[in-house]
């Protein structure tokens, strides 16, 4: 008789915000209005951020609103948008997550907050989300364009002081667990996560989008999706921001000031093994937009279907168990082993002969790829003791497995560039030929 | 077997149309861009096939277009006739992935197209350099020739003995390749470079040989090859008797029209033009199609795509089948072959290879090799009389449109080099120029060697 199967439980608690997984849709136009939210809960989303609420009266918009960048085959690696915070009267929102939180007790309902740096206004709604049913708030201090111009959203996140100030007004009078939305249009991410955390932040969610122009018409001469013949800066997110986005999430996530804090991870995630990275390096959940865009809410059925299969496959019973567990291994470089050595290996009985590798390493790299001609061969093969190691023309190989990076043995003990200049830079053992 | 009377096929549907500007991103966008691509190396003009695909894939199809017509000024009639299943596909590097190779010449259509779209040649001609140059023949060979002469600053004049300039393009190719008006439009598109066309006039008959020798300062012969062969068989005279070239000229001149109906057509041959010819007559409705060839199915020339086109379309094929004899009294009821059996057709189409112009050639003193071909010096394409030069199916005893492609382009350079011996190209003719024998690109040499 087969044993009973491991059933993972993907329930997450990020902050105190809980929900019966992680996946939660990002506050964006998915988040837009009650019956969107209430038709992603029914396909299994975890959670859902309310698209930004803010004083009224509502704000408008314009159109076009959205821009997106195809690469190769590949529609929207990268995507854009105008769109301000929700156009819909505050009591409207008030009442439909009202409304939510009824028929789906279980579900995170996030409200996303945005109004002038007041205490009074930020009192006055924070109580007012409360009072609806909120299961926590998430500060958008975040947002680049449009109402960044008006002080508010990035404007503030760019600010670590009022980004601590803005927080403690917040958790001066809110019930429920604060989350504060970071930008990435800083210098050093960590500075505004910090004040977040001072201000009393439950925990960060981020990135948020980073300022993006997306193209001109090179026929017309005109902005890519223009407004009337003009464009403003807009927010970049999608498939191509998620190495910035790990990024910042694990420096969050491994400083000494903030090892610890909670992190909604956001930013390109499409399929369930992104996910899974933003919660190996710190997330307690993940947020969505760009691949629900593209796609509808239907995806969560296989990023359900995907995290739970590879907890199954890892023998992780519970979210608890993963999250983070990679963070340590995201270090300065002066830690990294300068003894380590690893060359590059082409498999003669996968190759196909694109020289893609031979003419990459050649012309652009360490000059260690030759094909020996004889008989018509155009198979290349690296010379070993020039390869530096450097992956790219494993990178750049069309063929699944045909070029790996394999260790090799030094026999050195391990240096650190840190132990190396202690050293007075002796000790290092030439594991390259350098020329 | 499928009857081709159950099969009905739209006559001359396109067998590989045009791609939409989609299709074309997303299966350029495959192409991997090897280095020292061996589709590049199999296309007899060398044309930089990954430059171009790159270039598609950089929404830039003009650029792409004017890539492909560098190194081949018929590059819009080869994107559409070319075997590219034993050239550039079938050379891909994808075979060795069990992959699906890059339709280049579905792609290379997508890009020439555009830049005909224009109008215009995507180059200028050359400055006028004071020579003259006859061409004979306007087909692939010689219009090839011609527009690379224009651009070397030659003046042309090209004699053609039809009607129509093309050559095979536009009287012997089968239709679901391409539409005689779409080889008539390649013509007049290279002939804006410049050249003056004189058709419905043979050389040797309406115009003396020695007018071309005296009045031009070099001539290129691109004549193609002549008459089908004939079996040599009685019942050979019977009405209902033709050769292939001719029935599918009538099948392209009236749209398929002009070809009565046939009960039972037998095609007698194997090689590509008896497959156009067995392709054709069950396109033109023909209820039975026999292919009958002498030798075994090994022998046959038709490559294999071609033949599987044919069966595909209903035919079927006999090997080792001997015509004996076509039977009739007064117009053909059968054909018997040596084997005693017999066939009952009303229409038998004769594909047994054409002879060459031996008397054209001889009027012109050229040296032959013993089937007719004309001698060549390999690099140049001159002939054996100086300044007379000579490319395409009269050279290589029949191949394909690009083989004459590539040759004119030869030809061209070899009657500049001939007539301005040891001056320098005109600018603007490197790149074409580079193509001829493959580009060569500087050595790599890796760190160990250096």
């Amino acid at each position: 008789m087969m044993k009973p199967k491991l059933k993972p439980d993907l329930s997450v608690n990020c902050g105190g915000i809980k929900s019966p997984n992680p996946f939660w849709l990002a506050s964006a136009p998915p988040t837009n209005s009650g019956a969107q939210i209430m038709r992603a809960f029914e396909y299994g989303w975890g959670g859902a951020v309310w698209k930004t609420l803010g004083q009224d009266p509502p704000v408008v918009n314009v159109s076009s609103r959205y821009g997106s960048m195809d690469l190769g085959g590949q529609k929207i690696a990268g995507f854009n948008n105008i769109e301000l915070i929700t156009d819909r009267p505050l009591e409207t929102n008030l009442k439909e997550i009202y409304e939510v939180k009824k028929r789906f007790p279980n579900n995170a309902v996030i409200a996303s907050l945005m109004v002038p740096c007041e205490k009074q206004a930020w009192h006055e709604i924070t109580k007012k989300v409360c009072d609806a049913g909120s299961d926590g708030i998430e500060l958008n201090f975040g947002c680049p364009h449009g109402m960044s111009e008006r002080g508010m959203g990035a404007a503030v996140g760019q600010v670590p002081e009022y980004v601590k100030m803005v927080t403690e007004f917040v958790k001066e009078v809110s019930r429920v667990p604060v989350l504060v939305k970071l930008t990435p249009n800083v210098a050093d991410v960590r500075f505004a996560a910090r004040a977040a955390k001072q201000g009393g932040a439950d925990g960060v969610s981020l990135i948020n989008t980073i300022n993006s122009i997306m193209g001109v018409n090179v026929e017309t001469l005109v902005p890519k999706f223009a407004v009337e013949g003009k464009i403003s800066h807009g927010g970049y997110c999608g498939p191509a921001v998620k190495p910035i986005a790990l990024n910042m999430v694990s420096q969050i996530a491994t400083d000494p000031e903030t090892i610890g804090l909670p992190i909604s991870g956001i930013g390109g995630i499409g399929i369930w093994s992104d996910a899974v990275e933003f919660m190996l390096l710190g997330s307690s959940s993940v947020q969505l937009c760009t691949a629900v865009m593209h796609h509808g809410f239907r995806i969560v059925e296989d990023l359900n279907a995907g995290l739970s299969g590879w907890m199954k496959r890892q023998g992780f019973a519970k979210t608890t168990d993963f999250i983070g567990k990679t963070a340590p291994s995201i270090v300065d470089w002066k830690k990294l082993n300068l003894h380590y050595k690893s060359v590059a290996s082409i498999d003669p009985a996968k190759c196909i002969s694109c020289d893609v590798c031979y003419v990459s390493c050649n012309d652009t790299t360490h000059q260690c790829i030759d094909i020996d001609r004889k008989g018509g061969n155009r198979k290349p093969h690296v010379l070993q003791d020039d390869c530096v190691g450097c992956n790219l023309c494993s990178l750049v190989c069309p063929v699944d497995g045909c070029i790996t990076m394999k260790p090799v043995d030094t026999g050195l003990k391990p240096l650190t560039w840190e132990d190396y200049t202690k050293n007075g830079m002796k000790g290092y053992g030439e594991v390259y030929r350098r020329h | 077997m499928a009857s081709s009377k159950k099969t009905p096929v739209d006559a001359f549907a396109e067998l590989k149309g045009p791609m939409t500007r989609e299709e074309a991103r997303i299966e350029s966008s495959r192409c991997l861009y090897c280095y020292d691509a061996p589709c590049v190396t199999a296309c007899p003009t060398h044309i930089d096939v990954p430059r171009f695909i790159r270039q598609i894939a950089a929404a830039d199809a003009l650029g792409s277009g004017e890539t492909i017509l560098e190194a081949n000024a018929l590059g819009h009639s080869c994107a559409r006739v070319c075997p590219v299943e034993v050239l550039c596909e079938g050379a891909c590097v994808y075979h060795d992935w069990q992959e699906k190779p890059i339709q280049i010449a579905r792609l290379q259509r997508h890009a020439t197209d555009a830049v005909y779209a224009t109008g215009e040649p995507p180059f200028n001609p050359g400055k006028d350099n004071g020579k003259r140059v006859a061409i004979i023949g306007a087909g692939p060979a010689g219009a090839s020739c011609a527009a690379y002469l224009r651009r070397l600053g030659f003046a042309v004049t090209i004699f053609e003995k039809r009607k129509l300039p093309g050559g095979l393009n536009t009287y012997g190719v089968a239709e679901y390749k391409m539409s005689q008006p779409t080889a008539i439009e390649e013509m007049k598109f290279l002939f804006k470079l410049g050249c003056d066309v004189v058709t419905g006039k043979e050389v040797g008959k309406d115009v003396p040989i020695a007018d071309l020798t005296n009045d031009f300062d070099a001539v290129f012969v691109g004549i193609g090859l002549s008459d089908t062969r004939s079996l040599g068989i009685p019942g050979e005279e019977l009405p209902g008797v033709m050769d292939a070239l001719s029935f599918i000229e009538r099948v392209k001149a009236k749209g398929g029209k002009g070809v009565p109906a046939s009960e039972s057509t037998v095609v007698i041959g194997g090689g590509n033009t008896a497959i156009d010819a067995t392709t054709q007559s069950v396109r033109t409705g023909a209820a039975k199609v026999t292919l009958a060839y002498r030798r075994g199915a090994a022998d046959m020339s038709a490559y294999d795509f071609e033949v599987l086109l044919a069966k595909t379309d209903g035919a079927t094929i006999l090997t080792n089948a001997v015509p004996k004899r076509i039977i009739g009294k007064t117009k053909v009821e059968g054909i018997e072959f040596a084997d005693k059996t017999q066939i009952a057709c009303d229409r038998v189409i004769k594909a047994i290879g054409q002879t060459k112009h031996f008397a054209l050639a001889k009027a012109f003193g050229l040296a032959q090799h013993e089937d007719g071909r004309l001698k060549v010096n390999a690099d140049t394409l001159a002939c054996s009389r100086v300044n007379i030069f000579a490319g395409g199916d009269a050279v290589n005893g029949g191949r394909e449109v690009v083989n004459a492609a590539a040759d004119g382009k030869r030809a061209a350079w070899g009657i500049f080099r001939a007539l301005f011996p040891g001056q320098p190209a005109p600018v603007d003719n490197a790149y074409w120029i580079s193509t001829i024998d493959g580009r060569k690109v500087a050595p790599i040499t890796p760190r160990s060697h250096s």
